[in-house]
């Protein structure tokens, strides 16, 4: 199916295909600035667990920039770049060109507005309530709505517009996340059902369908178009990816009340998001083995090349972090882990483990495709390992740490004993975090070289076969 | 067209469907939930400090939920659903870098406490991480007529002038105040918020308490945050149990009062402090009385004579 996709994208006139790469690479780069943004915060955040008198006064307090960090990494990098990717995706696999680069283009701005305007208003104070995810006050998180709804209009316009009878499962993935987290958005914003208790159980749903109904179908969607591109190879299961997603769509929405265990939340509210919790392996285990199938026999392409081994950290993040979130669920783990940072260990596994790595995989295997230019080898490779790395020291000592945190509190030492006991842990969170965030900074240069570089000539090496297929 | 319509259309509205069971629905009917016996809504001022405490993020370090779990007992009662009913927006947080607050306002009832914590939390608590909120007081060369100063201690206080509360640490101050569980059932006993209390002394085996590690965690748990663990106090603001009459003297009477019911307005060594401490009776049992007691008579220099858990059980029910 692959190589029929691409023939037809190759008919495109040149221009219509300069305005796809245009809005591309304009949003790649959008969201590299505030990646680099949101973890810069990050990092100071991860600072001041040991030096907490580090970065004083009312605008650099902990407690403002911590959400600043999020909404940031959330609705900043992660948003646009997986929109910017998407775009790029619908149009080429669909065999035709963008319905409207002025939608794309107002998309962008809309997204950079509320960005910008949310981050500053978190600084000064203004703030909807601590509520993870969606404390932006509500008239900028309408601003973010716009930008989905534009998005999601200009998408299926562009699917509508194929040129073949079927629709590549991408798609289904892209514009279900895009129409989906119109309604998150929605369901987030409306005060009427949101006082007390009642807010909590929006908070519940809010927060986990953010991620794993915007976030994820959207990154899913980018790997089912990005690894049968780069190995040149169909997908090993087409209907277990339908499948995966329609199992996805049936039992996430219901797992987001697992993050209120032993709240005052109805027990059986609770009880029902553990269950779902254990269904989610069902899509998260079919949708990973299928990428898996995919990649089998081919581990030589595999690790000769950047853009497959940042997908693949991304599949076997799904896989690890997926799986682990069933596990957390389970109420007798939660008693020894819920409120600890081992949950902050599990956010960073998937958020930046599936969703930054997958975005990753996606910029390098697909934007050279757009623009002709090529980062340099060096570049993604100390991007590569320093992200690596970085990722694995920091979850890993969260994930050490939460646990003792938790041990601490079950077994009755003072409160101060488990901050005490942290310290350790939160110094190598901060030395994950370094390197984390150096990574990024060389992804910026490697960003910088795939726009506006000289375009360098592939070395063998990296030449894939789905590179070649396109010239 | 038609696949398109069916993905696109067909999976919003079964995702439109599954949001209103989650999200909308449970919302509406929790919505709903009536206010707990003995809770009431907040003053203007304790309104304005839940902003401040909401603004400054405190939630994301503080979580405002006690569980039904042994290891939450410390923190008060479980929370019911009828506790929440004036709470938008919610607080509940999801860490507990700090401590719980739910029910800070009756575990720490000294605002002179919270103004030296909140000023500089190192001041009061040596391993704390928290942040400083000095950028919400102001340092002033005179104490205003009618106004009191933060008693800070010498390390943390400014070189020149006092240091005065703003308007919003005040509020903030007053919210924390307010943090009180009121007793879940009037079957509860009298006097004692916290219904846990019974449970707690049940599961805890009766040991004379003279177990001194026990002691020393006992009194790291609930008295440092004031007395510290030097057990010299703070000048100006807690008393030193270094040296006191009171722990040293041999009837342990007045002592044994004194972790039981709290005590304000107290004299150490002429000097009379006006912070309030809170009362023990109901969160600690007997032998652990005995244990932070002894431990504090045995310690710092201090040779008061020790006490059983029986002499804390004859004190509490003359108390009744």
């Amino acid at each position: 199916m692959q190589p029929e996709i691409t023939a037809r994208g190759s008919e495109l006139s040149e221009k219509e295909s300069q305005a796809l790469v245009s809005v591309f690479s304009a949003y790649i780069i959008s969201a590299t600035l505030w990646l680099l943004f949101a973890t810069a915060v990050g990092l100071l955040l991860a600072f001041k667990f040991g030096a907490p008198e580090f970065g004083g006064g009312a605008w650099l307090t902990f407690g403002r920039l911590r959400p600043i960090h999020t909404n940031a990494t959330f609705y900043g990098f992660a948003s646009i770049a997986l929109v910017g990717l998407g775009y790029y995706v619908a149009a080429r696999s669909s065999g035709t060109k963008l319905y409207s680069a002025a939608l794309a283009w107002s998309g962008l701005v809309l997204f950079n507005v509320a960005a910008i305007a949310g981050s500053f208003a978190l600084d000064l104070g203004y703030i909807d309530g601590d509520l993870e995810y969606r404390e932006w006050p509500w008239w900028i998180r309408l601003i973010f709505l716009a930008a989905v709804v534009v998005t999601a209009w200009n998408l299926i316009a562009t699917v509508a517009r194929r040129s073949g009878k079927d629709i590549y499962l991408s798609n289904w993935y892209i514009i279900g996340g895009t129409m989906w987290a119109a309604i998150i958005s929605i369901v987030g914003i409306v005060p009427w059902y949101q006082y007390g208790l009642g807010q909590v159980a929006v908070s519940g749903f809010y927060m986990h369908n953010a991620v794993g109904m915007w976030f994820t179908p959207l990154a899913l969607g980018i790997i089912y178009y990005s690894l049968p591109k780069l190995l040149n190879r169909p997908i090993y299961s087409y209907s277990l990816g339908i499948f995966a997603f329609w199992t996805n769509l049936l039992f996430y929405p219901i797992i987001g009340a697992h993050h209120f265990e032993f709240s005052p939340l109805p027990w059986w509210l609770q009880t029902i998001a553990i269950v779902f919790s254990v269904a989610m392996l069902v899509p998260v285990w079919g949708g990973s083995s299928n990428f898996l199938l995919t990649l089998r026999g081919r581990i030589r392409d595999l690790i000769h090349s950047y853009p497959l081994m940042f997908i693949f950290v991304g599949v076997m993040s799904y896989l690890i972090g997926s799986t682990q979130g069933t596990l957390e669920a389970f109420r007798s783990l939660q008693e020894v882990w819920h409120l600890t940072a081992f949950t902050v260990g599990h956010s960073h596994l998937t958020m930046y483990g599936i969703i930054a790595f997958v975005i990753w995989g996606g910029v390098y295997g697909l934007l050279p495709l757009a623009t002709g230019k090529q980062a340099g080898q060096l570049g993604m490779a100390l991007h590569f390992w320093m992200a690596l790395v970085g990722c694995f020291i920091y979850v890993t000592s969260l994930s050490i740490g939460g646990t003792i945190q938790g041990l601490d509190w079950i077994h009755g030492l003072p409160f101060i004993q488990s901050v005490i006991d942290m310290q350790t842990y939160y110094l190598w969170r901060g030395v994950g975090g370094l390197l984390m965030f150096s990574s990024h900074l060389v992804f910026g240069w490697n960003v910088w070289r795939m726009c506006y570089g000289p375009g360098v000539v592939p070395s063998p090496q990296q030449s894939l076969r789905a590179e070649e297929s396109v010239a | 067209m038609n696949k398109l319509v069916l993905i696109a259309g067909g999976s919003t509205l079964l995702y439109a469907c599954l949001a209103w069971t989650m999200g909308v629905w449970p919302g509406i009917e929790l919505s709903k939930i009536p206010a707990g016996p003995g809770v009431v809504p907040l003053t203007a001022l304790q309104s304005q400090g839940r902003e401040v405490y909401v603004a400054s993020g405190c939630s994301y370090c503080h979580t405002q939920q006690v569980r039904p779990l042994d290891e939450d007992k410390v923190f008060g009662r479980p929370s019911a659903p009828g506790d929440f009913a004036y709470q938008t927006p919610e607080l509940l947080g999801s860490e507990r870098t700090g401590p719980d607050l739910t029910n800070i306002g009756a575990r720490q009832p000294s605002s002179v406490w919270q103004y030296i914590h909140l000023y500089n939390p190192r001041a009061v608590v040596p391993d704390s991480i928290m942040p400083s909120f000095n950028w919400m007081f102001d340092v002033v060369e005179q104490v205003p007529a009618g106004a009191t100063a933060v008693p800070l201690p010498k390390k943390y206080a400014p070189v020149y002038g006092v240091v005065m509360p703003t308007r919003r640490a005040e509020a903030l101050i007053a919210y924390l105040a307010a943090l009180k569980q009121p007793a879940l059932s009037t079957a509860a006993e009298p006097g004692g918020e916290l219904s846990t209390a019974a449970t707690i002394s049940a599961n805890t085996p009766s040991s004379d308490g003279n177990d001194a590690s026990r002691g020393n965690a006992l009194y790291t748990a609930n008295c440092s945050a004031c007395h510290q663990a030097s057990g010299e106090g703070l000048p100006g603001a807690f008393p030193p149990l270094k040296g006191n009459d009171v722990i040293n003297d041999d009837d342990p009477t007045t002592h044994i009062r004194a972790v039981l019911r709290g005590v304000h307005d107290t004299r150490v060594g002429g000097v009379v402090y006006s912070s309030a401490m809170p009362p023990f009776a109901a969160t600690l049992n007997d032998a652990e009385i005995a244990a932070i007691i002894d431990y504090e008579r045995s310690s710092w220099g201090n040779h008061g004579k020790a006490v059983v858990a029986a002499q804390v059980a004859t004190e509490r029910a003359n108390s009744k």
